[in-house]
């Protein structure tokens, strides 16, 4: 087999790995946009603060401490204690939970019926918001997030792979986790939505609010739980960018890689997020390694965005979103 | 008619019961303007009440402050002999009564099936976990609620859209599909917002003989608001007229078209 596509084959599980990343923080987009119609801008800023909070939680760091220590005059930055990374995570759930239900009764509830772009306008604000809330909390140094996730290279896959090809392939553990973490995600996503009773009012909710309330569906309630589940996708998503690169405020960024994804696959669908965030994934990789050093590098940067641009002109609603139909 | 507290036998022989809501003295006002002036009627079990009056006369209001979605500045709703505390709608459609609207509210991309399953939510008991993966009872259930759902999508007739998205169907089917929604929902008591409104002539027939048949074999307590002065005379057992917020009229249709205020009211007499 040739060399060249060897290393292509290489690549492309490497970009599907990544692409599954990118998926993840997508993901979180869709299940807000299409639970109420929001595109929530504060997606990447919830996956910073729920990683943030979860090695603030296992360091057992004093939340606001700078804020206390100023006010009182104190010394305190820790409690002393570690909590093991499971213990850690349900917490933090826990404080998703708690940040889905301020969200909920301090913004949205004031701006129920309000135009699509007042609410985009407020989670911008959220964002801005929640960032400076979590370097509050816990402080703006980049940290080491280690749940315990294997990390390097997989030694199965560079050992067989060498044995067919004469070359072994450099497949991350941690990318592989998060393959099979987001694969459970979704199955678990689309089981809620379409078998469950909350996830069929949630489908409602998002279709007509006073429809929904016409058939007895609390629609405070199903909104906390849709932030809620946006918080645990951040959560998930926040490990996994956290582990990989590290704590830090880059990872609210990831954020703006998961628009294009959103634009491929459709604002509206669970699958859409998955494959736009594999050809993403793949095509950025794929490009950067057969074009990349014709053009001097570093396409990674801005093809994604220019593959959407490409999208938008020809497929306005994505490979899987709801077709736009315009009644005259 | 024989009008008591145990209820009164219709002209057409069906037995109407005691009284399942009551408005008292319902007075309802948006700032400077009063939709409702201090309106008083019941609803009695098994009947088909109607609440008609030319535009603008208070009408959808008053089914929005039963449905909750208005919250009226005086007087009290009584619902089964109770008095009920301030609700929002969800709460109140969670009592069992259960609504459409004039506009057509209905889950437009979804399926018609999954539509008038919203309906049966109230129903489902079983938790998340055995849901999302049908175990336990969550199976049993889904297929009972399923069976009350294709009962009442095949009594409206609408078996061959069964699996339609919602916004491809025309009007007319639209409003049977709202209907069969809220009836999915067992309800004690069904009000239809203009069960009629843009409709031809066919459609007005099928949508009648709908409700007069759903009164008839589920014993459905409707209240309902219609513009059509001749298809509400037809299906009502008892009608109430409002007029510019107030009531002006109440009784059977025989009563009330002889009442000589309907009468100005729909013909238009100078008010002075």
């Amino acid at each position: 087999m040739p060399e060249q596509l060897i290393f292509a084959m290489e690549v492309i599980l490497n970009g599907l790995m990544a692409g599954v990343l990118y998926a993840l923080v997508a993901l979180g987009f869709v299940l807000i946009y299409k639970a109420s119609g929001i595109f929530n801008y504060a997606q990447g800023v919830m996956a910073l603060f729920a990683a943030m909070t979860l090695v603030g939680i296992m360091n057992g760091q004093v939340p606001f401490a700078h804020v206390i220590n100023a006010t009182f005059g104190t010394h305190v930055y820790n409690f002393g204690w570690t909590v093991p990374a499971l213990l850690a995570i349900i917490l933090t759930m826990a404080v998703m939970v708690l940040l889905a239900w301020a969200v909920q009764r301090f913004v949205m509830r004031h701006l129920v019926g309000q135009e699509p772009i007042i609410l985009f306008m407020a989670t911008i604000g959220l964002a801005y918001f929640l960032e400076g809330v979590a370097d509050l909390m816990w402080g703006s140094e980049i940290k080491t997030l280690n749940v315990g996730l294997p990390q390097g290279i997989n030694l199965w896959i560079d050992e067989t792979t060498f044995n067919f090809f004469d070359y072994g392939f450099f497949i991350d553990n941690l990318d592989i986790v998060a393959t099979v973490i987001a694969a459970l995600l979704v199955a678990a996503l689309v089981a809620f939505s379409q078998y469950t009773k909350q996830g069929r009012a949630m489908r409602a909710v998002a279709d007509d609010h006073q429809a929904a309330l016409s058939v007895g569906i609390s629609l405070n309630f199903i909104w906390i739980m849709v932030w809620s589940v946006a918080g645990f996708v951040a959560l998930v998503a926040g490990i996994m960018w956290g582990t990989k690169s590290g704590v830090q405020f880059s990872l609210s960024l990831i954020a703006l890689k998961a628009l294009p994804v959103l634009m491929l696959g459709g604002f509206t669908s669970i699958p859409g997020a998955i494959v736009g965030g594999l050809i993403i994934g793949v095509g950025e990789k794929l490009f950067e390694f057969a074009i990349g050093p014709m053009v001097g590098g570093a396409t990674e940067n801005w093809f994604a965005y220019v593959l959407a641009l490409i999208f938008l002109v020809f497929r306005p609603q994505g490979l899987f979103g709801e077709k736009i139909i315009e009644r005259v | 008619m024989l009008d008591n507290a145990e209820g009164y036998v219709t002209e057409d022989g069906r037995k109407i019961g005691g009284v399942v809501m009551e408005m008292k003295n319902i007075t309802l006002r948006f700032g400077g303007v009063v939709a409702i002036k201090d309106i008083s009627f019941d609803i009695r079990e098994g009947e088909i009440r109607a609440i008609i009056g030319p535009n603008g006369a208070g009408k959808s209001s008053m089914l929005n402050v039963i449905s909750g979605f208005y919250v009226p500045q005086e007087g009290e709703v009584w619902f089964h002999g109770a008095k009920r505390p301030q609700m929002r709608p969800f709460e109140v459609a969670q009592q069992g009564i259960a609504r459409t609207f004039q506009n057509i509210a209905l889950f437009e991309g979804m399926s018609v099936l999954d539509n008038v399953m919203t309906g049966r939510l109230g129903y489902m008991k079983t938790n998340i976990f055995q849901q999302a993966l049908w175990k336990g009872k969550a199976e049993s259930e889904e297929v009972e609620n399923r069976e009350a759902v294709e009962k009442m999508i095949d009594f409206l007739e609408i078996q061959h859209i069964r699996k339609t998205p919602v916004s491809r169907l025309p009007y007319g089917l639209k409003k049977r599909v709202e209907l069969a929604r809220a009836l999915a929902a067992e309800p004690k008591l069904l009000l239809l917002d203009e069960p009629m409104a843009g409709m031809n002539v066919e459609e007005k027939e099928d949508m009648s003989r709908f409700i007069l048949d759903v009164n008839d074999e589920f014993g459905t307590t409707i209240a309902l608001i219609e513009h059509d002065m001749g298809v509400v005379m037809d299906l009502s057992d008892r009608v109430v007229v409002m007029d510019y917020g107030k009531k002006i009229g109440d009784g059977t249709p025989d009563e009330v078209r002889n009442n000589q205020e309907v009468i100005d009211a729909y013909l238009g007499v100078s008010h002075d």
